[in-house]
């Protein structure tokens, strides 16, 4: 069905795309043919989403020349590229919640008599389509009656009927159970049948390696090889993403006896989010959180935190069993998160770094009871010694510093709390090099003062760096835990990659 | 069953039923056909005000310049007809297209500087009434044999109540706000646009035409509603109808359309005037009720309607049909 003989669909050639200060793709090329399942994979910031946005022309491509059915095209925008042929599918079902299906399905181009919308045709036609997909549903009900994955293949539908070349399915599984993946595999297969491209990104390998025939992998805005999924293991495309020659570095590691056991989550999880999971934290201690991207890597961590209320399982803290609901709960118990997306969950932007500092001990606090000016000042000008915070001066608002020093704020942030359990969520995801080795300098010294750390970061050589111990998630699941010296990047890696360890 | 789309609307009309009935159990006559016409003689330039404002907040906006835009058009057709011989009807046509374009321009503003309706309309009301001002700033009679004409049409109602013209103007309103609000692409775009502008917009929903016509339609329903009101009272007053865009919001909400935008139903807010004018029409039947128990009562029926908004949202969020229909494919 992929034989190269098939004349490609699309076809894209050296495709770049510039930033300010950065090349986020390189002459990129990429194939597509008729009736296949082509997987884009690749770590976040691999370029899989500005080459999909380069092609639905979200963005303008700096440079290289598109293709479709013979012919180059220059897509201005998302319509038009949907005009042409290229539909698009997003993670996030993109219709319209307050209409009903059919409306959805036929938005903008409803069949009309007389002048006036035919809804009788309408949802007939809509009944038609549907069946094609399998889907037997009342289309003149809301569309936000129906689950997620029925919203999905209504979405499908629709760019399907519209462009009907290319579809481009970006995380489509992304908040489906297993279930409703089959059915909306089903789907995929049906259209790859009727001779459909289609593209499909995610970050779930299993899933690729279950319904692709080939796939593109891409690190730094590169390509690094596109293959055909039959002759690739999934530790060769682990490998491929992440970039590592999986030399065995094994370090030694100096890292003293863990205390008492702080906290304890029993059977804790959160329906459709991550399975119950199984985690003791003890002090002085660092448990490294390792897993690909959407492995729920982010999910236990703001579930530790309360940051999402958990339906099931227990917490206890030095034995006692406590209640985490939400954040307030958890600062009170001297619980402490640096949020992943610093820029949206993070920093207020204009306050100033010093008050961006006492927020979490203000919070603490209460309102009521407002800090003395001089703690204040004493408190951060203490932090931004220790932790080495670059600024001209504390009035400054945060958001004019850099990545690494907005990152070292955060963390003087829950570190002014004197935090118990610190949770680190992608510690160092944006900082530059120096910065990232003195955070990593930093949680090895918090440990050491006998604070008790979780830390979810997607690099392998990081978490090697400053762990006591590696939690391994896959598929929003605990699959394996590595101790002291098992410690390595080539491990973690194997973990992630086994199924046959997954039990 | 009812369907939650129709649940708000279905609500609203029991409410009507019930305290039409609660009403006509306490004051018999409340029943009489007299009643029912003045109930639609008497609010008929707020309801066709408020079939434009259902079309601006189904989109997920506001027109706060409604009412200014009525003080201006009878004070526009006082003037004009005082001062020059132009024909009634030829003064109407005028002050359509200048509301018209008012509220064209106004969308044209929230969508190409991407300005909030709240503050354009806002501006717009100042400027509108700032304009009755300058054309007279007195209470200008309208004495016109057309207007005559226009007055004396109406149709004996059983019972002996007369229902007047522009009570017939605002029923036609409403019939084809209802036709182009759920028959129409147009209709379905503001529909779109209040589910959410940023997916309209990737669902190829044209956003400049359909903003700019929603506020387009909203100022020619006020234009549509002051040439009404100059019908009812015989005179331009530039401080008439102050408030009157918040009275319509209110109908607007009473009759089940989600303030957020995206849903309700033109026939909701038909139901929400004559709850609104049933209120009224009490307080003169009992006669010792002061008129503010209007706004007390309307009060008390909004924060009413909102909580059950709210309770509705929840209860739809919550029950979702799972994806179990699916038929086994291979």
């Amino acid at each position: 069905m992929t034989s190269n003989s098939v004349e490609p669909v699309l076809r894209a050639t050296g495709i770049s795309k510039f930033f300010p200060g950065a090349i986020a793709l390189d002459e990129v090329d990429i194939n597509l043919h008729p009736g296949e399942v082509h997987a884009l994979l690749g770590e976040n910031g691999a370029g899989k989403s500005t080459l999909i946005k380069c092609l639905t022309g979200v963005y303008r491509r700096d440079g290289g020349s598109i293709f479709l059915a013979g012919e180059e095209i220059n897509p201005r925008d998302t319509l038009h590229s949907q005009s042409l042929g290229i539909g698009t599918v997003y993670q996030e079902v993109n219709l319209l919640a307050n209409l009903t299906v059919a409306e959805n399905l036929f938005l903008g181009r409803q069949p009309t008599r007389f002048g006036l919308i035919d809804h009788k045709r309408m949802r007939r036609e809509t009944d038609e389509i549907l069946l094609g997909y399998g889907l037997e549903i009342d289309s003149s009900q809301l569309l936000s009656t129906y689950s997620v994955a029925v919203q999905q293949v209504v979405a499908i539908a629709r760019a399907v009927e519209l462009s009907g070349k290319v579809l481009i399915l970006d995380e489509p599984t992304a908040s489906l159970d297993r279930d409703e993946v089959n059915l909306l595999f089903a789907v995929i297969r049906e259209l790859k049948a009727r001779g459909l491209a289609i593209v499909f990104i995610t970050h779930f390998l299993d899933q690729v390696f279950e319904i692709s025939d080939r796939a593109t992998i891409m690190r730094n805005g590169r390509v690094i090889e596109t293959c055909r999924i039959a002759d690739v293991t999934q530790t060769d495309v682990i490998t491929m993403m992440l970039g590592r020659q999986l030399e065995a570095v094994t370090r030694e590691r100096v890292h003293g006896t863990a205390g008492d056991v702080l906290v304890e989550f029993k059977g804790y999880g959160k329906r459709t989010v991550i399975e119950p999971f199984d985690l003791e934290i003890r002090e002085g201690e660092v448990v490294g959180l390792a897993g690909l991207l959407g492995s729920g890597r982010t999910e236990t961590s703001n579930l530790a935190f309360g940051a999402m209320a958990a339906d099931q399982g227990e917490v206890r803290l030095r034995g006692e069993q406590v209640r985490i609901g939400n954040p307030r709960e958890a600062i009170a118990l001297k619980f402490a998160l640096c949020p992943e997306d610093r820029k949206t969950d993070g920093i207020v932007g204009d306050l100033s770094v010093r008050e961006n500092i006492i927020l979490a001990l203000q919070a603490r606090s209460g309102w009521l009871r407002t800090l003395k000016r001089a703690q204040v000042q004493q408190l951060a000008e203490h932090y931004v010694r220790a932790l080495d915070i670059r600024l001209a001066s504390l009035d400054m608002p945060i958001r004019l510093l850099s990545g690494g020093n907005q990152q070292k704020v955060l963390l003087a942030r829950w570190l002014a709390t004197e935090p118990d359990f610190l949770i680190l969520d992608e510690p160092t995801r944006g900082i530059d090099v120096g910065a990232h080795a003195e955070i990593i300098s930093l949680i090895e010294e918090l440990r050491k003062r006998g604070m008790a750390l979780l830390v979810a970061s997607s690099e392998m050589e990081e978490l090697v760096a400053y762990s006591t111990r590696v939690v391994v998630l896959r598929e929003r699941k605990q699959i394996g835990e590595l101790h002291g010296a098992e410690i390595t990047a080539d491990n973690i890696v194997r973990a992630i990659a086994a199924e046959e360890e997954a039990a | 069953m009812i369907r939650s789309t129709n649940l708000p609307l279905f609500i609203t009309l029991m409410t009507f039923v019930l305290a039409y009935a609660l009403c006509a159990s306490q004051y018999p006559a409340m029943l009489s056909g007299r009643v029912a016409a003045n109930l639609l003689t008497d609010n008929a330039f707020l309801g066709i005000t408020a079939v434009g404002m259902t079309f601006v907040i189904l989109s997920g906006g506001i027109d706060l310049s409604v009412g200014s835009v009525i003080a201006f058009t009878g004070v526009f057709l006082a003037v004009v007809l005082r001062d020059t011989g132009i024909h009634p009807v030829t003064a109407f046509a005028l002050v359509l297209l200048i509301t018209i374009a008012f509220g064209a321009a106004m969308g044209s503003i929230i969508h190409y500087l991407e300005m909030p309706p709240f503050i354009v309309t806002l501006a717009g009301m100042f400027l509108a009434r700032g304009a009755a001002y300058v054309l007279s700033t007195d209470s200008v009679p309208i004495t016109h044999e057309f207007y005559d004409v226009l007055q004396g049409l109406y149709w004996k109602m059983p019972g002996g109540g007369r229902f007047r013209l522009i009570g017939a103007v605002m029923l036609l309103t409403f019939i084809v706000a209802m036709i182009v609000a759920h028959r129409t692409r147009f209709g379905k775009n503001v529909y779109a646009l209040g589910g959410g502008a940023g997916t309209a917009q990737l669902m190829g929903v044209p956003m400049a035409r359909t903003t700019i016509g929603i506020y387009a339609v909203s100022g020619g329903l006020a234009g549509l509603a002051g040439i009404v009101f100059s019908l009812y009272t015989s005179a331009g007053y530039s401080l008439a109808t102050v408030g009157v865009e918040l009275d319509a919001i209110a109908a607007v909400v009473i009759g089940g359309t989600l303030l957020t935008g995206g849903s309700g139903t033109i026939a909701g807010t038909f139901f929400g005037i004559l709850i609104m004018g049933l209120i009224q029409t009490y307080i003169v039947f009992d006669g010792t009720l002061s008129s503010w128990w209007t706004k007390i009562v309307i009060g008390a029926l909004l924060f009413a309607f909102i909580v059950l908004q709210k309770g509705l949202g929840w209860a739809t969020t919550a029950r979702t049909i799972p994806a179990t229909r699916f038929a086994e494919r291979s």
